[in-house]
């Protein structure tokens, strides 16, 4: 059995392969989803948080005998509390303007914490293990898939899907969901909305850097690694929808699939495929496909 | 009336002078241009080290050459041949730069390779890899000092190919030196005996490499050749390592694989991987004293790349001080004339088409047990002589090549 002449294990293997890729995108994507959401900011620093992700957990390794597991608890909330003090003393002066300052402020930060790696660790990067518990392969019939991806997939999904939960169904999703509303009559109610703001931002950091702790035995730990994946990222939540927090974990994985196949069909074409959808969406529903029009 | 006349006795005395000192060494100093990649990919294996390498080269040649001091430049080209080519405009209008030093990334050498060619200036080429420019682009003031990609692919191509890697599956970069490397390997497979199942040309940069990777294992190729460099090198390695592709019983070839990049590999992922380089730290007394020194400025061993670079300054600087002048086909013409001679370049000349040939190393990373100390890492399986490693001068595709 075929698909566009090649065998249907292959593009099963490459659709497994596509997942993984899809579950880094939504969980970057959600982050940036949820910031957006509630700050109204575009966290282009989003990139170099997952990098600081990745570089804390190889200094955990590194210097202070920190294991991947420890790590994958300990560095989200390290680097999400570095996020809640930019939050507090440079982004929160930033409310009242335009969009734009936002994203300049944080697009020079990312500039700033990358340029600042490369110099005292140079571009290769540093290597990571994969922890004992998840080497060697699963054998699924059509492929042999390293355990360390499977439980890539099984970890975001697992994160995103609780994050989505924490949001849609509980009251503290609630008021989440009320301050993306109407943030003055909220805190009218007597609801601390700049502490929520603040936590809320610490929160999408965290999940940058989680996604950072999970890439780091995949990829190499380095500077550059943020940069050549949050490109992507943002056509994701463009794709997805500004805001839209199952959006985006839907069309993380989506898009995950999609370029998957495309570097089986034309493999020249994969870093584009994405951005050709993007423009298609914005064409057809500019809002994104699961964005409201506001 | 008196005082024009001394006016107008100065103005002709001072153009005499001038005229002068043109025919010895311009502007009273030798100024060298390092072009190199500051902080993009390929500055791990060029970029702050190479600037490291030609400080040493000054101070090894004191500071000056025929009594001139001598004065560095460098500047961060980005790999962008636009970059490359505005920067190496306004040194030569501006800063009169008499040599072009390293140039990573083909596409900004051939760029500066057309100014200094119409400026009569040198160029001492090192990080870039396309056999092109000693080939159909070489020009009479251009030296590739370092490697190619025909070295590259003569060296870990016939060797592979002997091993009895017959069939290959190539992951190639979309862009010129990637295709190039896969066209001059081909051929030296093809040649050998071997056969090309296919390719998958993946996008430049690439973080993921799993797709790619799959792609190669279900070609059922014996030889899995990497026609990337940097980044995508190291992260096809890990994709490889991860997806059990050499347990699987096929073999990596990195076509292009810096010290650089093992070092930041680790020797658990990239140990076994055979490659081709033009200089390794730890290969005799010379190499081990000089990189030393380097390892002492920068806390790094050199790549081929560093070494290369101080290596074609030191001869430049030589060849200055023996021709008397620093003008551009004057120096080259006195460069070409002898032998190379030194830690890096061994039984090295440099041939009418400006590529310097000097004995290439066929090298294995070690395993982890093997290694006996930091930056230990490979095993030289071989010296391949200069003569077989490059492009043969009958095959030759440059003009300046003199056939009989």
């Amino acid at each position: 059995m075929d698909f566009l002449n090649i065998p249907l294990p292959a593009v099963l293997a490459q659709l497994v392969v596509g997942l993984i890729n899809g579950a880094f995108y939504a969980l970057l994507s959600l982050g940036l989803a949820i910031i957006f959401g509630l700050l109204n900011i575009i966290n282009f620093a989003h990139g170099a948080q997952y990098m600081l992700g990745a570089f804390f957990a190889w200094f955990g390794v590194q210097y202070l005998g920190i294991d991947y597991w420890f790590a994958l608890l300990l560095v989200p909330i390290a680097v999400g509390a570095i996020g809640m003090l930019l939050e507090r003393f440079l982004l929160s002066k930033l409310y009242r303007e335009d969009h734009l300052y936002g994203l300049l402020l944080t697009f020079g930060l990312a500039l700033i914490i990358e340029g600042v790696f490369v110099q005292l660790y140079g571009v290769s990067g540093k290597p990571y293990a994969v922890p004992e518990a998840l080497r060697g392969a699963l054998n699924l019939g059509f492929m042999f898939l390293p355990k360390y991806r499977a439980w890539v997939i099984v970890a975001s999904v697992v994160v995103c899907l609780g994050a989505w939960l924490v949001i849609e169904r509980t009251k503290l999703g609630a008021y989440l969901r009320a301050g993306t509303e109407n943030p003055r009559l909220l805190q009218a109610f007597g609801v601390n909305v700049p502490m929520m703001i603040t936590l809320t931002y610490g929160f999408g950091v965290a999940l940058a850097a989680f996604a950072g702790v999970l890439a780091a035995p995949i990829f190499q730990v380095s500077p550059k690694m943020g940069s050549d994946l949050i490109i992507v990222v943002f056509a994701v939540v463009v794709i997805g929808g500004m805001g839209s927090i199952l959006g985006s974990i839907l069309t993380g994985l989506g898009l995950g699939l999609v370029e998957g196949l495309t570097k089986v069909v034309w493999p020249e074409a994969s870093s584009t495929v994405i951005f050709v959808i993007m423009a298609i969406v914005l064409l057809v529903r500019p809002a994104g496909l699961f964005g409201r029009e506001r | 009336m008196r005082h024009f006349r001394t006016v107008l006795s100065t103005a002709v005395a001072a153009a005499l002078g001038s005229a002068l000192a043109q025919a010895a060494i311009s502007d009273d100093v030798i100024k060298i241009g390092v072009l190199t990649d500051m902080s993009g990919t390929y500055s791990d294996l060029a970029g702050p080290g190479v600037v490291a390498a030609a400080e040493m080269a000054i101070a090894d040649a004191g500071g000056k050459v025929a009594g001139k001091p001598i004065v560095m430049l460098k500047a961060d080209h980005q790999n962008k041949a636009d970059i490359a080519a505005n920067k190496a405009r306004e040194w030569n209008d501006v800063e009169k730069v008499d040599a072009y030093v390293d140039l990573v990334t083909t596409s900004t050498a051939l760029a500066v390779m057309e100014i200094a060619k119409n400026a009569n200036k040198v160029v001492l080429v090192s990080g870039a890899g396309s056999s092109r420019i000693t080939n159909e682009d070489c020009n009479p003031v251009t030296v590739h000092w370092t490697y190619d990609t025909y070295a590259m692919a003569k060296g870990t191509g016939s060797a592979m190919v002997k091993e009895g890697g017959k069939t290959w599956f190539f992951l190639t970069a979309d862009y010129a030196f990637g295709q190039n490397l896969q066209k001059d390997v081909s051929a030296v497979v093809e040649a050998s005996g071997g056969k090309v199942l296919g390719a998958v040309k993946h996008p430049f940069p690439a973080s993921d490499f799993s797709s790619f990777i799959l792609q190669a294992q279900a070609s059922g190729a014996q030889v899995i050749g990497l026609a990337n460099a940097g980044a995508d090198t190291t992260n096809a390695i890990k994709a490889a390592n991860e997806f059990g592709i050499v347990a699987g019983g096929q073999k990596l070839a990195g076509l292009l694989v810096f010290i650089s990049d093992v070092h930041s590999l680790g020797l658990p992922v990239a140990q076994g991987l055979t490659l081709t380089t033009g200089f390794y730290w730890d290969y005799d007394d010379q190499t081990r004293a000089w990189s030393k020194r380097f390892f002492e400025k920068t806390g790094k061993m050199p790549t081929m790349v560093q070494a290369g670079v101080y290596s074609s300054l030191m001869h430049y600087f030589k060849a200055i001080e023996a021709a008397g002048s620093d003008d551009g086909p004057t120096v080259i013409k006195q460069m070409k004339s002898g032998p190379v001679e030194d830690f890096f370049s061994r039984h090295g000349k440099i041939r009418d088409d400006g590529r310097l040939v000097h004995d290439m190393f066929l090298a294995e990373v070690k395993k982890p047990s093997e290694s006996k100390a930091p930056w230990d890492y490979y095993k030289i399986l071989r010296v391949i002589p200069g003569d077989e490693a490059y492009l043969p001068l009958s095959e030759s595709k440059c003009p300046l090549v003199r056939k009989s």
